[in-house]
């Protein structure tokens, strides 16, 4: 009873329609940035490599490389900061977290495509 | 009249409109019997005594059954006052229900519970004091209180413990009053109350939710 209280509250900030996406997909992320005064949408693009929590903790952690630098950003998957999720490409994984990329460099870090009919293209 | 029996629910959090998480206590609250109203005709004083969360009909005393069918009521494991000013106008009487309505535009409230037990706690827990190093040859006090008093007797003592003087001792259990909580959501259906911050006691502990006193209660 009492978690299910909880979770009526939370349910409000949840989002009602999520974006199918999966582990190893290629995702753009628009993120609501706050600069000053403004609000601007930023895109940050990269391979989704983990899913982790539940409920309004539920998040994804998205890694790019920028030059040989790997850059991971761990978004809150319910934020309404977090405006769209766009999958891409999707990519062949075998596991649930993709930490093994962290130890790759160049084009070890590709993963190879997977068919699939979730994607959108640019 | 803007008081309120409830229970703690638990704690969570939500996205407020700016899209910062927040965290969150749920409290069910209501919906409260009018057990009695006091007068001070009859009381020497006047309040209003509410009543939340029935009792099991096996376990009832026969005091509590009496009292609370005067107001066709079933017993309550939860009765507390409120206690009413000369001026305060009540419009509720004897036997009527209470619920979250109440609340409704009220932006800032109190809450009173009983905080979690402790146990005999340090002076660091109980009191805030700060310890001793970690190092630095500091050797088997870390966590002592240092020097309580001394022999001079012109502090006004006499050589004897100034009284109050904080010690270790038993920590929490004991009435804890939350001020000036936000509260962000009524939900009427399930008798809920959504507000900002934590509040005393465990989950499932009875709590007393007030408009808040000291909060300027500005417009929504």
């Amino acid at each position: 009873m009492k978690t299910k209280l909880l979770d009526f509250v939370e349910s409000a900030s949840l989002k009602k329609e999520m974006p199918h996406f999966e582990i190893g997909d290629t995702v753009d992320v628009h993120c609501r940035i706050q600069e000053g005064n403004k609000t601007r949408v930023q895109i940050f693009n990269g391979t989704v490599i983990a899913r982790g929590g539940r409920g309004i903790n539920e998040t994804f952690t998205v890694r790019r490389m920028v030059g040989d630098e790997g850059v991971e950003r761990i978004f809150p998957l319910n934020s309404p900061n977090v405006v769209d999720i766009r999958p891409i490409r999707s990519g062949k994984a075998r596991r649930a977290k993709l930490y093994y990329l962290r130890n790759r460099s160049g084009k070890g870090v590709r993963l190879s495509h997977r068919h699939s009919t979730h994607t959108v293209s640019k | 009249m803007s008081m309120l029996l409830g229970k703690k629910i638990g704690m969570t959090q939500v996205y407020d409109e700016e899209g910062r998480m927040t965290s969150v206590t749920v409290l069910q609250a209501g919906p409260c019997k009018v057990m009695q109203v006091k007068t001070p005709e009859t009381d020497g004083y006047s309040a209003l005594q509410l009543g939340y969360d029935d009792v099991k009909k096996s376990r009832v005393k026969k005091p509590a059954a009496g009292h609370a069918g005067k107001v066709e009521s079933t017993a309550k494991r939860f009765v507390c006052e409120w206690r009413l000013g000369e001026k305060d106008q009540v419009e509720l009487g004897p036997g009527d229900d209470v619920k979250v309505s109440i609340f409704q535009d009220v932006r800032y409230v109190d809450v009173a519970g009983t905080s979690k037990g402790k146990g005999y706690a340090g002076v660091m827990k109980r009191h805030g004091f700060g310890g001793f190093p970690g190092s630095h040859g500091t050797e088997r006090k870390h966590r002592a209180p240092g020097s309580i008093a001394s022999h001079a007797s012109d502090r006004g003592h006499g050589g004897n413990l100034k009284k109050g003087k904080r010690m270790s001792g038993r920590l929490g259990g004991v009435r804890v009053t939350s001020k000036n909580h936000r509260l962000l959501f009524i939900d009427e259906e399930n008798n809920l109350l959504v507000i900002k911050g934590s509040v005393p006691g465990p989950a499932g502990g009875y709590v007393e939710i007030r408009r808040s006193k000291t909060h300027r209660q500005k417009e929504k």
